[in-house]
C-alpha cells in the first residue's frame, strides 16, 4: 500500500507530445479511474506509472519514492492488461505463482497466497487449467489473481473489461469494487467507458487530448464540470448543448435567450462584459422534463422516440437545429412529430463560455450538488 | 440445384489435389523404397531384378552383415550423430537469441544487423570453401568434429535468425510486458515464456536445420577426411570404387542411415503440429 504522486508529468514521442505535464496525488487506498476519449494518453500515463514507457519530464513517486528510471519489477506494481496476458502454457496456479517463484518466495507462502488469492476470486476449482480451457471472464479473475498474488503498492488495470460482453462486465465490474473494499489498495483504473469511472472511482481523473480536464469524485464531475468536455463526457445519455444568448446580467442572475425565444434567469456569475455574446447551455436529459413548465424552458419536435420499459428518451429537433434528449416517464404516450415543450430547474442548468470553460453556479438546489 | 453444383466442384478440385499431392509423395518416397527393398537382396537379385520385392530366391542379408563387419559403421554413425545435434542445439540457442533481441530490443543498427543476417540465406557458403578450408588448417582444426560443428552453425543461423525472429514478433506485446510487471527478469522471460511459446517455430528450425548436415558431404570430404572421423555419408564412400561399387553395403547403409534422422524428425514434428499461443490473449 502505498500512495502515488504524479508531479508535471510529460511524454514525447519524437516531435510528437502525448502528454503536457500531468499532476495527481493519488492516496494510500485510493481507488482513481482515469478516463478519456480514446488518443486521450490515459494508456500512455498508466504505462508510464507501470515503468513499460519512459518519461519525457517530470517525477513519479510510488510511497514517497522517486520511481522515474526503476524498472517495473523494483517499483511495486501490478498490472491487469485488457488482453489477459496469462502465460498459455502454465496452469492458473502457475501463472499466479510465476512472479513469486522468481523471487524465490518460500514455496509454502507461495501456495498460501495463490490459494488465498484464488479463494478472493473463486478460482479453487480452476487452479490446474490452462488459459485456454477458460471463459474471458475467468481468465480475466486470473489476471487479476496474479496481480492480487504480488501484493503490490498499487494495483494498475488497463481497460480489464473492455473484452467481456455486457453481462459479465457489469459482474466483473461489481466483483472489482468489492475487492477494493476488501484488499484496501491503492487502484488506478484506466477505461473510456464512464460508466466504469463513475461506479468504481473514489476520484476521476478526466484526461483529453495529453491534458486533465478535471479530478474529482464521480458526483462532483457529475453536478460540477469544470468545462464543457467533462460535461459531455460524464453522464449517460451525454449532456444535451445549446447556443444561447446572453441578454442580461445582474447580480448573481443571468438572463438568456434559449432557441424559440424563450427567456430563462439563470443563477450563474457571468462577468458583464459577455452581455450580448452566443454561450452554451448544458441540461443533463433526466434533469428535463417533458410537458411541464418551469425556470428553463424549451421546446422542438420530437423527431426519434425510444423506449426502455422504465424511461422513454425523446429526441427534440430545437427551433436552432440543436438536438435535445429528454427523459420522460416509462409510460410516456409522446409519438414522433409531436412538438413537445421540456422545463428543467434554473440550478439543473450549467453555462460555458465560448472556450468551454464552466461559469460559477451560484445558489445550488442541493438535488444538483456533490455536496453531502 | 446450385449448391449442389458447387458442392460437385469442390469435390473435384479436392480430388485434382489429391491425386497432385499422391504422384508427389509417390515420386519422392520411390526412391527410397527401392534403396530399402534392394538393400535386403542378393548382388544377383539387385542386378536381375532390381525393381521387384526381394524373394526366397534373392532375399539376402549381405549388405547388413559387410556393412556391420567390415566397417567402422557404428563410429560414422556416431559421428553424425555427434555433429548434427550439437549443431542443432548451437543454432538453436544462439539463433533464438539474438531473434529475440532483434525483434525486442530497439538498438542502433538494429535493422542493418537483422539484414546482414539475412544476407546470409541467399549466400552459399560453399562459395568459401577454399577460405574455409585455409581458416580451418590456421586454426588446427582439421580432421575434427568441431570443424564441421563450426561450419554447420554458420550455415544455419541465417535462416533460423530469419524463421525465429518472425516468429517472436507474433508474440503479443502485453505477454511480456506482463512478465516485467510480474517481476521476471529478461533471461528468464526469454527461456521460461518466450522460448516454450515458440516451440513449432524452433522444431521447424530444428529440422531444416538437421537435414542438409545430415546429409552433407562436402564439408566432411574437405574438412575431417581422415580416418575415424569420417561421417556416415563419407563412410559410405568406401562402398563406392572406380571401377567397382559395393551395392549391396552401399543401400543397406544408406537404408541404416535414414533410421536416427527418422527419429529426430518425429520428435520434432510432433511440436510442429501444436500451436501453443491459444489462449493467452483474447
Amino acid at each position: 500500500m502505498a500512495d502515488l504522486k504524479l508531479d508535471q508529468i510529460r511524454k514525447s514521442y519524437g516531435a510528437v507530445d502525448v502528454l503536457h505535464g500531468i499532476d495527481l496525488d493519488v492516496k494510500d487506498g485510493e481507488f482513481v479511474v482515469f478516463v478519456g476519449p480514446s488518443g486521450c494518453g490515459k494508456s500512455t500515463l498508466l504505462r508510464i506509472i507501470a515503468g513499460l514507457e519512459d518519461i519525457t519530464g517530470g517525477d513519479l513517486m510510488i510511497g514517497g519514492d522517486v520511481v522515474n528510471t526503476k524498472s517495473p519489477r523494483d517499483r511495486g506494481i501490478a498490472m491487469v492488461f485488457q488482453s489477459y496476458a496469462l502465460y498459455p502454457h502454465m496452469t492458473v496456479y502457475k501463472n499466479m505463482a510465476f512472479g513469486l517463484k522468481l523471487a524465490n518466495h518460500d514455496k509454502s507462502a507461495i501456495d498460501q497466497r495463490v490459494r488465498e488469492a484464488a479463494r478472493i476470486l473463486q478460482l479453487d476449482q480452476l487452479l490446474d487449467r490452462r488459459p485456454s480451457e477458460l471463459s474471458g471472464g475467468q481468465r480475466q479473475r486470473v489476471a487479476i489473481g496474479r496481480a492480487i498474488v504480488r501484493q503490490p503498492k498499487v494495483f494498475l488495470f488497463d481497460e480489464p473489461l473492455s473484452n467481456l460482453d455486457a453481462a459479465l462486465r457489469v459482474q466483473t465490474r461489481i466483483e472489482i469494487a468489492k475487492l477494493h473494499q476488501e484488499l484496501e489498495s491503492t487502484i488506478v483504473y484506466v477505461t473510456h467507458d464512464q460508466v466504469e469511472a463513475m461506479t468504481l472511482a473514489d476520484k476521476i481523473v478526466v484526461m483529453n487530448a495529453g491534458n486533465v480536464e478535471q479530478v474529482g469524485s464521480p458526483m462532483q464531475l457529475y453536478h460540477h464540470p469544470q468545462t464543457r468536455f467533462v460535461a459531455g463526457f460524464i453522464g449517460s445519455p451525454a449532456m444535451n448543448f445549446t447556443t444561447v444568448h446572453i441578454d442580461a446580467v445582474e447580480q448573481g442572475r443571468v438572463t438568456v435567450t434559449v432557441p424559440g425565444g424563450a427567456k430563462a434567469v439563470l443563477p450563474f456569475d457571468v462577468p458583464a462584459g459577455d452581455v450580448g455574446k452566443d454561450v452554451e447551455l448544458g441540461v443533463r436529459p433526466e434533469h428535463l422534463s417533458p410537458g411541464e413548465q418551469g425556470d428553463l424552458s424549451i421546446s422542438g419536435e420530437v423527431d426519434v422516440v425510444e423506449k426502455l420499459g422504465d424511461s422513454t428518451y425523446l429526441y427534440l429537433k430545437l427551433a436552432n437545429g440543436d438536438r435535445f434528449t429528454v427523459r420522460a416517464p416509462g409510460h410516456s404516450r409522446i409519438k414522433i412529430g409531436e412538438t413537445v415543450s421540456a422545463a428543467a430547474e434554473a440550478g439543473a442548468s450549467h453555462l460555458f463560455d465560448a472556450n468551454g470553460k464552466a461559469y460559477d453556479k451560484l445558489q445550488c438546489p442541493a438535488e444538483y450538488s456533490a455536496d453531502e | 440445384m446450385m449448391t449442389k453444383n458447387i458442392r460437385r466442384e469442390d469435390m473435384s478440385r479436392a480430388v485434382i489435389v489429391h491425386a497432385i499431392l499422391l504422384t508427389y509423395t509417390l515420386v519422392a518416397l520411390y526412391p527410397i523404397f527401392l534403396v530399402i527393398i534392394n538393400a535386403f537382396k542378393s548382388r544377383k537379385g539387385i542386378f536381375s531384378a532390381p525393381m521387384s520385392l526381394p524373394n526366397a530366391e534373392t532375399f539376402s542379408l549381405e549388405g547388413f552383415t559387410k556393412v556391420l563387419a567390415r566397417s567402422n559403421f557404428e563410429l560414422f554413425f556416431f559421428n553424425s550423430f555427434t555433429v548434427t545435434v550439437v549443431t542443432i542445439v548451437i543454432v538453436l540457442l544462439l539463433a533464438s537469441m539474438a531473434a529475440w533481441a532483434l525483434s525486442e530490443y530497439k538498438f542502433p543498427g538494429n535493422t542493418w544487423l537483422a539484414l546482414y543476417l539475412a544476407v546470409g540465406i541467399m549466400v552459399p557458403i560453399r562459395l568459401g570453401s577454399v577460405s574455409i578450408l585455409n581458416l580451418i588448417v590456421e586454426l588446427g582444426l582439421i580432421n575434427t568434429l568441431t570443424a564441421l560443428i563450426l561450419v554447420y552453425v554458420a550455415q544455419g543461423l541465417p535462416l533460423a535468425i530469419f524463421i525465429l525472429t518472425e516468429f517472436m514478433h507474433q508474440i503479443p506485446k502485453d505477454l511480456k510486458e506482463a512478465a516485467r510487471c510480474d517481476g521476471v527478469g529478461e533471461f528468464k522471460i526469454f527461456f521460461a515464456v518466450i522460448l516454450p511459446l515458440i516451440r513449432p517455430a524452433v522444431a521447424t528450425v530444428a529440422v531444416f536445420t538437421m537435414i542438409p548436415i545430415w546429409n552433407d558431404l562436402w564439408f566432411p570430404l574437405i574438412l575431417a577426411p581422415g580416418d575415424g572421423k569420417q561421417t556416415i555419408t563419407l563412410g559410405i564412400q568406401q562402398f563406392i570404387g572406380q571401377y567397382v561399387t559395393d551395392w549391396n553395403a552401399v543401400l543397406a547403409s544408406l537404408s541404416l542411415a535414414i533410421i536416427p534422422i527418422l527419429i529426430l524428425y518425429l520428435i520434432f514434428s510432433r511440436q510442429l503440429i501444436r500451436g501453443l499461443t491459444s489462449g493467452a490473449v483474447k
